[in-house]
């Protein structure tokens, strides 16, 4: 059975080359790279060129860039390291309700701990409002923190535009990168970015990896407390081999970066078009126009996603869905209900990511089996009330 | 997560869709938390010949409702009464904990439904 993977917004497949350097530095070139002896200097020579790789990605300067253990990390030492290193300034951040939890789970945190946070709604397309972002800013925020581009739909956030206003007011910008970096273009400068947070495992590299962009001069607190490794900023023996697979896959994703944003692109707009044409009562969810080049997300009326899940993996398909069942809580995904999609319709949605080994092919295979499987479940469904379909369906069970 | 009974009944199924004039009907759940689902019964001398489901919601959900028709088909309307949801679950060889509540909820469309058989009776 043909086996297909359409889940690259929730990990990527390692490059070969990054596991070969992975592994090298695993098992040949294992030193401390604190140490001061050949096996030590080795390493720190290779985290620092792994340093240099990354931020040439984002137009940083290599000393901006702390290695963590992944984006999960870096939003909760940026948001909570700016928080309380300027808590005499203003108790005030402003974030938005679609961000991913390593985000708003941060700033749920910090409420308890006395900061006031503003969540900024979202429109029925997932893009956060200007005006209601500088309407918001206060004398007592100190930090804006909103996604380059959302997980779930895909859609990409005015991050100039909000960089700008924040720079001009004076307040902190952190953006999470996670799916943009390495996808799309991103230049901290450019964008008035003070702090991005970057993980591997979304670029071909490996998990548990990640960095924190940290603009100079940035006033921020640890939140780890130990070695001084990473400028004092992240304490800990720094994960050699987990950097050096990173700063090689951000490299190899910033060369075919053009390159893919076109093909994945063309894939996606196949793969929606194609959708629409062969299943009705199909929402598409998130931005037409400004949206990751990998992402699909779609929702389809009378079934749940989970089930959906099930059988595609039952045809060798992997994806993800915004359904309760699929994000261990009773409510279905909390993009979805933002951007307003009604509970019924968001348990029905369905994200196909798509990545660099995806093929032609590919998307043929998903769109000869999805009207199969929606047909099977939307037989099964009460909600489905089309007689014709249902009878069919019962000869066919039976 | 799943185990290959839960599976099997999902894959296959049984008793899909719904009698035409049943003798009683019940619904439970709603769109918003991602389950309904609709139990169908012919019964004729207090015995249940016919059961039907149609089911919107998890891999859970499906699942639990076939394996309550198969379970009921041919019991008295006592035996069909004392079906739990537990006991559901227990045939497809467990659920996973976070099931056990929102789409285990299969013998009580089950009840719903000779609860309708029986006040249509009464009011006959």
């Amino acid at each position: 059975m043909r086996r297909v993977y359409l889940d690259h917004s929730a990990t990527t497949p390692v490059r070969p080359e990054v596991a070969e350097l992975v592994c090298k530095y695993m098992t040949v070139h294992f030193g401390n790279a604190s140490s001061v002896y050949s096996f030590g200097r080795e390493a720190r020579k290779a985290v620092e060129n792994a340093r240099e790789q990354v931020a040439a990605v984002i137009g940083a300067d290599p000393a901006e860039i702390i290695f963590t253990s992944g984006g999960t990390e870096a939003d909760n030492l940026a948001i909570m390291g700016v928080a309380y290193a300027n808590e005499k300034k203003g108790n005030h951040i402003i974030t938005t309700q679609i961000e991913h939890h390593a985000v708003l789970d941060t700033c749920h945190y910090l409420e308890k701990k006395g900061f006031e946070v503003t969540y900024l709604p979202v429109d029925e397309h997932g893009l956060v409002s200007i005006r209601d972002l500088e309407n918001s800013i206060t004398d007592k925020t100190v930090l804006i923190s909103v996604m380059h581009a959302n997980n779930e739909v895909g859609t990409i956030q005015p991050v100039a535009d909000i960089g700008r206003i924040a720079r001009g007011r004076g307040v902190y910008f952190h953006t999470d990168a996670v799916q943009t970096f390495g996808k799309i273009p991103v230049n901290v400068k450019d964008m008035n970015i003070d702090l991005l947070a970057v993980s591997a495992h979304k670029i071909y590299g490996p998990k548990g990896t990640g960095c924190l962009y940290i603009r100079k001069g940035t006033k921020m607190n640890n939140i780890m407390f130990g070695g001084g490794q990473e400028r004092k900023r992240r304490p800990g023996t720094e994960n050699v081999p987990g950097i050096v697979g990173f700063g090689q896959a951000a490299e190899m994703a910033a060369a075919e970066m053009d390159q893919q944003m076109t093909y994945l692109a063309k894939q996606r707009d196949r793969l929606i078009a194609g959708i629409f044409k062969s299943i009705d009562h199909v929402k598409l969810n998130g931005h037409p126009e400004k949206r990751l080049p990998g992402n699909v997300n779609v929702s389809f009326r009378f079934v749940e996603g989970e089930s959906l899940l099930l059988s595609l993996d039952m045809k060798g398909i992997a994806a993800s869905s915004g359904s309760a069942c699929t994000s261990g809580s009773l409510d279905p995904s909390h993009v979805l209900l933002a951007m307003g999609i009604p509970h019924e319709i968001a348990h029905g949605s369905l994200r196909m990511t798509l990545g660099r080994g995806n093929t032609e092919e590919d998307i043929d295979y998903v769109l000869e089996v999805l009207p199969e499987i929606l047909n099977r479940l939307r037989a099964m469904s009460p909600l489905y009330h089309q007689e014709k379909e249902s009878k069919e369906c019962c000869q066919s069970v039976h | 997560m799943y185990t290959e009974k839960v599976m099997d009944h999902f894959t296959n199924p049984r008793n899909v869709g719904e009698i035409d004039s049943a003798d009683g009907i019940g619904e439970v759940g709603n769109p918003v938390c991602g389950d309904i689902m609709r139990i169908s019964l012919k019964i004729e001398d207090n015995i249940i010949k016919e059961v039907k489901f149609k089911t919107f919601g998890c891999g859970a959900a499906i699942a639990t409702s076939s394996m309550v028709t198969e379970m009921v088909k041919g019991k008295t309307i006592e035996e069909a009464l004392e079906i739990t949801n537990r006991a559901v679950a227990e045939a497809l060889g467990g659920l996973p904990a976070q099931k056990m509540h929102c789409s285990n909820l299969a013998a009580d469309a089950l009840h719903k439904a000779i609860e309708d058989y029986q006040n249509k009776r009464k009011s006959a």
